[in-house]
């Protein structure tokens, strides 16, 4: 056995432990609870998928064809709350749990038994959200964002579904103050804030975003409840309430939200491009800042989500020009990211090609999103199928593609073998120019006037629908690969790989040995001229 | 600096995180049903699911208190406790932050809005032409009747002080810890959940005052919703305290804490500054103002 273990408490200083109980139900190892987390979002990427499949087909031509609207709105509904909270956070959380560690030279997270607790709420979270698809009167069916008075007129499943965001609340919140815990407090002597990886960093200030908003929700959606259960009045006018008050605080949790999603994929960007560009990260401080200010300023912009519901113009105004001010922190990054790779030695590997096409997918994403945030614009795109292209490509393109950029970058660590590298570069392609026939033709829809979330459309929408649901399941069908891939790495890759996997990249983690002992550090790692990548952004 | 030289400490696995798990999911799964009225076993399973975590409290917090008590855990484990409590309770800051901030609202845009003002005139003129607005409202169509409200300046004005002044019992206590004078730290500590238990009683009292006399009811529009929600929660949080209190008013009298080894004292000190700083701003902002 490793003579790595790290201190216990009691005699069994062998490592991981035995039996399938004990290793996963009673997990405390970062390693697998990051993997649980990683194996859950990929599983929820899939029921995600299969609804966003089920929504392609019935709109693949105009008319009701497969599904009946009561159930399409579950679909949309339910679509958006399993991809945002349980694929795409569960899998930042994964990646967090598995590198913040390896890339800080600590043992394991700082409170490794709610580490554990974190995790196995999510899935029972799921089941009771899920399980209402089966309740009489079905599933929460108003969107995912859940607006009274809609919502309320929900049957059985709403409390299910409140309590359900709850347990997910309590999970992010718990996980997020593992992750301060860990990165203040258990850094190796010489990891400096300041000389922290990009990623580690970008997961610091995401986590505090999620301690700031997820109570919110949870307020948000109580008194959502008490509302429909015990009879008050806040969001009802009629009793001095408002129906806007819900999706204020809804908002304020939300927008935040959106970059909780995307701040962790700029960290794995972030340390992706260097390491194929095989040079240091241009202008790491900026960049640091940059997430800085862009989880300041994603508290103050929340309203350009409610332009068309009569605010006052002043407040229209004032979060008008909040919004546009975010592209500045946000070109910051972009514009380095370029910096990096400019006159750099790149190759192509899958993470390399999945982080160039972030970059420039999630900047059509930002772009659209600028259009949005202008108010007189947003009069015309709001509710249209140009809102759903945007998100789609800041969430698909950005949020989901820098995860999976993430996986294929570490997964050789984590495993110890090489995944398929022609089976990646299929992956990628297939997946890039899908995802561009999926989306891209939604922002034509949107602007002709095609409204979200209905089952049946006009004629005149008939073409680029097809067009984007072909694309639709060609996308499906290709993440496929992803898994296969996944699956061949763990079981049957032959190729074993190195300590440092690619050669450009530096950074704590690859010190250690692919795969890194149960273990990782027991005691902090010496830290030697050459191991960080940012030694000499200080 | 990070950290101390020396080594980690890592805890071993442990049963507890997926109990709690389970109980917290039992305990929703019966709500829900409960709410819906969907099978009569809703109380029950609610019920279970409140059993299952109270046996988890008791069997994590007792292994962590006595791993503590072994000398398990360095400098570095119990920072990293004060950071997650810290955060913990900040966590609960932003949960009162979204009803305070509906109060806000309510209160200062959406119900002068109703009345007419700003660009609510046309809202105001077409639906509720005879609403006037003010402070405190159940809105244009008076739901839930006329109602009065509490008068600050009696019972909450009493339970002020009571908290206040819990607050001053807590803090001599931890001096006291810190002088390693147990014999004075323990009345001091005791008063304190006395102290919490007594404003719940009176807290209640005015409830019941509050539905029975004043017409005061949950469903008064939104200033009942945001009178018993806000109070609801924070009254709550004071059960809880005091609970966690006398939890560790028990381990203090088995003598657990040490003059510079009792992060659970602290960590409940905290806790109970935060429900009194919330109870402060309840006061000015639904009582007085
Ligand atoms: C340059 C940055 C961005 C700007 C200016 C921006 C702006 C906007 C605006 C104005 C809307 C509301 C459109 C409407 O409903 O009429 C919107 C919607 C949305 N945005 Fe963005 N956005 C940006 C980046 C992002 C990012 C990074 C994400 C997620 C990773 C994101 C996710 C979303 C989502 C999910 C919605 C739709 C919410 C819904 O109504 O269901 N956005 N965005
Ligand atoms: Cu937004």
């Amino acid at each position: 056995m490793s003579t790595h273990a790290a201190t216990h408490d009691d005699a069994h200083h062998d490592d991981a432990p035995k039996g399938f109980v004990h290793r996963w139900l009673f997990a405390t190892n970062h390693k697998d609870i990051g993997t649980m987390y990683l194996v859950f979002a990929l599983v929820m990427f899939f029921v995600g998928g299969s609804m966003a499949m089920v929504i392609r087909a019935e709109l693949f031509e105009p008319g009701l064809q497969l599904v009946q609207p009561y159930f399409f709105n579950e679909l949309t509904t339910l679509h958006g709350l399993v991809m945002i909270f349980g694929a795409i956070m569960p899998a930042l959380v994964g990646l967090a749990n598995w590198q913040i560690p390896l890339m800080i030279g600590a043992p394991d997270m700082a409170l490794p038994r709610m580490n554990n607790l974190s995790f196995w709420l999510l899935p029972f979270a799921f089941l009771l959200m899920l399980s209402t698809l089966f309740l009489p009167g079905g599933a929460v069916a108003g969107g995912w964002v859940m607006y009274p008075p809609l919502v309320l007129q929900s049957g059985e499943s709403l409390a299910f579904t409140i309590f359900a965001i709850h347990l997910m609340g309590i999970s992010s919140i718990m996980g997020s103050i593992n992750i301060i815990a860990t990165i203040l407090n258990l850094r190796a002597p010489g990891v400096d804030l300041l000389k922290m990886p990009l990623f580690v960093w970008s997961w610091l200030i995401t986590a505090f975003l999620l301690i700031a908003i997820m109570p919110v929700l949870a307020g948000a959606v109580t008194m959502l409840l008490t509302d429909k259960y015990f009879g008050t009045n806040f969001f009802n006018a009629a009793g001095g309430g408002d129906v806007l008050l819900y999706e204020h605080i809804f908002w304020f949790f939300g927008h935040p939200e959106v970059y909780v999603m995307i701040l962790p994929a700029f960290g794995v960007i972030s340390e992706v491009i260097p390491t194929f560009a095989r040079k240091p990260l241009f202008g790491y401080k900026p960049m640091v800042y940059a997430i800085a200010s862009i989880a300041f300023l994603s508290f103050i912009v929340w309203a350009h989500h409610m332009f068309t519901v009569g605010l006052p113009v002043g407040a229209q105004l004032f979060f008008m020009y909040a919004t546009m001010l975010i592209a500045v922190p946000t070109g910051v990054k972009v514009f380095n990211w370029v910096a990096t790779m400019w006159k750099g030695s790149i190759t192509f590997e899958t993470p390399m090609l999945f982080a160039v096409s972030f970059v420039i997918l999630f900047t059509i994403g930002g772009f659209s999103g600028l259009m949005l945030g202008l108010v007189p614009a947003d009069y015309q795109y709001h509710n249209s199928y140009f809102v759903v292209a945007h998100f789609h490509y800041v969430l698909v393109t950005g949020a989901a593609f820098g995860i999976m950029t993430g996986v294929y970058y570490w997964l050789p660590k984590w495993t110890g073998h090489m995944y398929s590298e022609k089976l990646g570069k299929w992956h990628f392609w297939l997946s890039v120019i899908s995802v561009n026939v999926l989306f891209f033709p939604q922002h034509f829809l949107g602007l002709a006037g095609m409204p979200r979330r209905i089952p049946d459309y006009n004629v005149a929408f008939a073409d680029w629908n097809m067009v984007s649901s072909i694309g639709g399941f060609v996308f499906g069908a290709t993440q496929l690969l992803f898994v296969a891939n996944i699956i061949y790495t763990v079981y049957f890759a032959k190729a074993r790989a190195p300590a440092r996997v690619w050669e450009g990249a530096r950074g704590l983690e690859w010190e250690l040995p692919s795969p890194p002992p149960h273990h990782s550090y027991s005691t902090p790692p010496e830290i030697r001229p050459g191991m960080l990548a940012h030694e000499d952004a200080h | 600096m990070s950290q101390q030289a020396g080594s980690y400490y890592v805890p071993h696995g442990s049963r507890w995180p997926i109990v709690a798990a389970v109980g917290l999911f039992i305990f929703m799964w019966g709500a829900a049903h409960w709410l819906d009225g969907i099978t009569p076993e809703g109380p029950l399973l609610l019920a279970a699911g409140a059993a299952i975590l109270v046996f988890m409290f008791f069997g994590w917090f007792g292994e962590v208190a006595r791993e503590s008590l072994k000398g398990l855990y360095s400098a570095q484990v119990d920072l990293s406790f004060r950071m997650g409590m810290m955060w913990f309770i900040f966590s609960e800051v932003m949960f009162f932050g979204a009803f305070f901030g509906a109060l806000f609202y309510s209160r200062g845009l959406q119900v002068p809005w109703l009345a007419g003002e700003g660009h609510g005139a046309l809202t105001n003129l077409y639906l509720f032409r005879d609403y006037t607005g003010g402070w405190p409202t159940n809105g244009p169509d008076a739901i839930g009747g006329p109602f009065q409200i509490v008068p600050p300046w009696g019972e909450p004005l009493v339970n002020t002080l009571i908290l206040l002044s819990s607050s001053v019992t807590i803090t001599i206590a931890h001096h006291a810890l810190r002088d390693g004078n147990r014999r004075r730290m323990l009345p001091w500590l005791v008063a304190t959940p006395i102290l919490g238990m007594l404003f719940v009683f009176l807290q209640a009292r005015e409830y019941m005052d509050a539905y029975t006399h004043l017409n005061l009811t949950l469903h008064s529009g939104i200033y009942g919703a945001t009178f018993f929600i806000l109070t609801g929660f924070h009254g709550l949080h004071v059960t809880l305290g005091s609970i966690m209190l006398w939890v560790i008013a028990y381990r203090a009298w088995r003598g657990h804490f040490s003059k510079d080894h009792h992060f659970a004292f602290e960590a409940v000190a905290w806790y109970w500054h935060f429900v009194d700083i919330v109870w402060l701003c309840l006061f000015l902002f639904v009582y007085i103002m």
